[in-house]
């Protein structure tokens, strides 16, 4: 008893609110993904789920198929993102702070609104919904989140590193190879993970860019849980949940300490 | 005979950032194999002059020449220099071998050679077992020895010292230097430094440049400057120095602090306003005697490791005096200067002028304003005069609003009985003031002429 008034009157009493909002929003409902995802209809312990999961091919294929939709538009994004990333921090290209905020627009538009406009578009143009469709609108949709976190880290870049790589006898195409783009590497890993995990998870696009056509793993849970298949719906999530934070513990094997890193968190 | 052996030639060089004059018309010559320091307060250019030479920036005026080749327009990476930064600028991706390869990689050059090459410049630069370690291991005198490393592998005719020492502790720092010299000396290259530590600019170089508000002042032998500086900047700036006001009153006779001194200088012409200037160090200070040239009471007395460093009163003027002897404040003491080790220098200027126009009878316009003055004869309204006014009349106020306008103290120099302060006004010119009162450098103050002490000149007066 003591110690609860202790507790309460201290500056410690702060962080209730938010201990109590991450047990009720965090904590409990992974724990209940945990508890669904090994038990049955009837809560029984069981790896049925999992089970049905690796024998059914079609749930496979559609994991797979995500993973690879996933790469292709994390990919795209650097290879569109790091150049306009480059151009926004290079003093010499982009004078102005506006164009950053060019850039960052449409992460101010709702995603679904962003989403049916592109489909009223393509509509429009008649070009045909489907994959190509799929991955232009992932593209779209995420590229902002791959151009920041690198804009920040060449932004913060000290110049006195592209001083003395030009020094020591280095072109303008080998002080990007050898020293920019190494330099860059923590942004472009933050950027992946910001493109990355949510391009796997999401199925509003695929539902809206495709007409229902092409399935993603995102789509399979909501049909699962929509249809009450709640055990082996969640039992999907929790492998999903599983696959990004492998990926999330590649980000951070990366060896920065802190400085450099400018990504969204 | 001397361009021959120049290795770099600056040439009137100037740079501008927009309206900001960074250099102004610097010419300097650098022989080679010398070590040359460049030295001045902070935002003086000199290190704008290094990245110029270095190739960072380009030069606004004039051209930059190294081993007789046009190179002001060169990129840096084909310049025949190499740079250790100020903050080392090790590249935090690679490990110590591959940050000195970085150079060697980018000429093509074979395996073994590179390695052999790395692994002689890591002993000399005593850090041969650091070859695998990551950068951000290394303590700061390990990382400016990897700089240093880096840098020299190369072979560069000319290697490029941004301040390399600034950020290591003092005991460190002389180690350094020490090592740095001795370097110089193997290497037999050309070195130029950049500092505005005028102890280390002593003990390093072969030749000193001093630089001050964008312009080369003085450019001689550490033994020249320290002896003979050549304006009171330099004075005050190198070393410790009492600087005060005096008249020549004929060939090796000055008089100042109200006594008459021989000295050993001529050709200033018959009482002539000049800078006396007397290093701390020149002055004997003993119990009073007939020997005495001066008489004065000690003000203060301070115990700096090797000797004492005391400020004596003479007849108003305050003398700063290093001895080993050390005397009590309140004694009473006897000083003496030897001949020679009084330098006299010429006066850059015995009082403000500025260039104007008569606006009517009682009002002038000088330095971007109206000032008002006593009636005007023979001068008509409109017509551009000279404006003199005395240092001692121009009056510094604590409220910028108080002035007629504002501006930023400079430079300050203790001239024993009073402090010479140089205040930038805002239209960008210099005034200069002798108070009494104590201002720091940066203060913004504001600058008050009474009328009686504006005088107007004809310009065909002057000119003539």
């Amino acid at each position: 008893m003591k110690r609860l008034i202790l507790f309460l009157s201290s500056r410690k009493s702060w962080t209730l609110p938010y201990i109590l909002f991450s047990a009720v929003f965090v904590v409990i409902p992974l724990l209940l993904i945990a508890v669904y995802a090994f038990t049955d209809d009837n809560g029984h312990l069981t790896f049925a789920n999992f089970e049905k999961f690796f024998e059914h091919p079609e749930a496979i294929n559609t994991f797979v198929y995500s993973i690879g939709i996933a790469i292709i538009t994390t990919v795209v994004c650097i290879a569109l993102g790091y150049p306009a990333a480059w151009i926004l921090s290079n003093s010499k290209l982009n004078r102005s702070r506006a164009m950053i905020v060019l850039f960052i627009l449409p992460m101010w538009v709702n995603i679904l609104v962003r989403t049916l406009a592109t489909v009223a578009l393509f509509d429009f143009c008649s070009i045909p919904l489907g994959e190509g469709a799929l991955i232009f609108g992932m593209v779209y949709n995420f590229i902002p989140f791959m151009i920041y976190p690198i804009y920040n880290t060449l932004q913060k870049m000290d110049q006195s590193y592209i001083e003395a790589a030009q020094d020591l006898g280095a072109n303008p195409v080998q002080v990007f190879l050898r020293v920019v783009f190494p330099l860059s590497m923590p942004g472009v890993m933050s950027g992946v993970m910001m493109v990355f995990m949510p391009t796997i998870s999401t199925f509003a696009i695929a539902e809206l860019l495709t007409m229902n056509n092409i399935k993603l793993f995102g789509t399979t849970i909501q049909e699962n849980i929509n249809n009450s298949m709640w055990n082996y719906g969640v039992a999907l999530s929790l492998i999903m949940l599983l696959l990004i934070a492998a990926t999330s513990l590649f980000n951070t094997d990366d060896k920065d300490n802190s400085n450099e890193g400018g990504g969204l968190w | 005979m001397q361009e021959e052996k120049s290795i770099i030639e600056v040439r009137h060089v100037s740079k501008f950032f927009g309206e900001k004059t960074a250099l102004d018309d610097v010419t300097l010559n650098v022989k080679k194999g010398e070590f040359v320091t460049i030295l001045g307060p902070s935002g003086c250019g000199k290190t704008t002059l290094l990245r110029l030479i270095a190739g960072f920036q380009t030069a606004s005026e004039g051209e930059i020449k190294i081993s007789g080749m046009e190179i002001t327009q060169t990129p840096p990476h084909k310049r025949p220099v190499n740079t250790v930064f100020q903050k080392y600028a090790l590249f935090p991706h690679l490990n110590v071998y591959d940050n000195i390869a970085f150079g060697l990689k980018l000429k093509k050059m074979p395996k073994q050679t590179i390695e052999k090459k790395v692994k002689s410049a890591l002993k000399m630069v005593g850090m041969s077992d650091y070859e695998y370690r990551d950068v951000d291991s290394l303590s700061g005198g390990q990382q400016q020895r990897v700089a240093i490393a880096r840098a020299i592998v190369n072979e560069p005719e000319v290697l490029l010292l941004d301040e390399p020492l600034a950020a290591l502790d003092l005991k460190m720092r002389k180690d350094m230097q020490m090592e740095l010299k001795e370097m110089h000396k193997r290497l037999g290259i050309t070195f130029v430094y950049v500092t505005h530590d005028q102890e280390e600019a002593l003990t390093l170089s072969d030749t000193i440049v001093v630089m001050s508000e964008g312009k080369i002042q003085q450019i001689g032998t550490p033994i020249d400057i320290y002896n003979e500086p050549i304006n009171s900047f330099v004075a005050n700036f190198i070393g410790e120095s009492n600087i005060l006001n005096g008249e020549m009153v004929h060939d090796r006779l000055v008089r100042f602090c109200n006594t008459e001194f021989e000295c050993v200088d001529e050709g200033f012409g018959e009482h002539t306003p000049v800078d006396v200037v007397i290093r701390p160090e020149d002055l004997y200070i003993f119990p009073v005697s007939d020997l005495a040239q001066l008489r004065g009471v000690v003000q203060s007395s301070v115990f700096k490791g090797v000797h004492y460093e005391m400020t004596v009163l003479c007849d108003g003027y305050e003398f700063l005096v290093q001895d080993y002897h050390h005397f009590e404040v309140g004694a009473e003491v006897g000083l003496l200067v030897k001949p020679d080790d009084i330098h006299i220098m010429k006066k850059e200027r015995v009082c403000n002028t500025f260039e104007g126009r008569v606006i009517d009878e009682t009002h002038v316009e000088f330095l971007g304003c109206e000032f008002e003055c006593a009636p005007l004869r023979n001068i008509q309204a409109g017509e551009e005069v000279w404006v003199e006014v005395g240092f001692d009349k121009v009056i510094l106020q604590d409220n910028e609003e108080d002035g007629i306008l504002t501006g930023e103290v400079k430079f300050i120099l203790y001239k024993g009985d009073h402090y010479h302060l140089t205040v930038l006004s805002d239209w960008d010119e210099n005034v200069f003031v002798d108070t009494n009162d104590v201002w720091d450098d940066g203060d913004r103050v504001g600058i008050t002429i009474p009328a009686e002490a504006i005088r107007v000149i004809k310009k065909v007066d002057v000119g003539k």
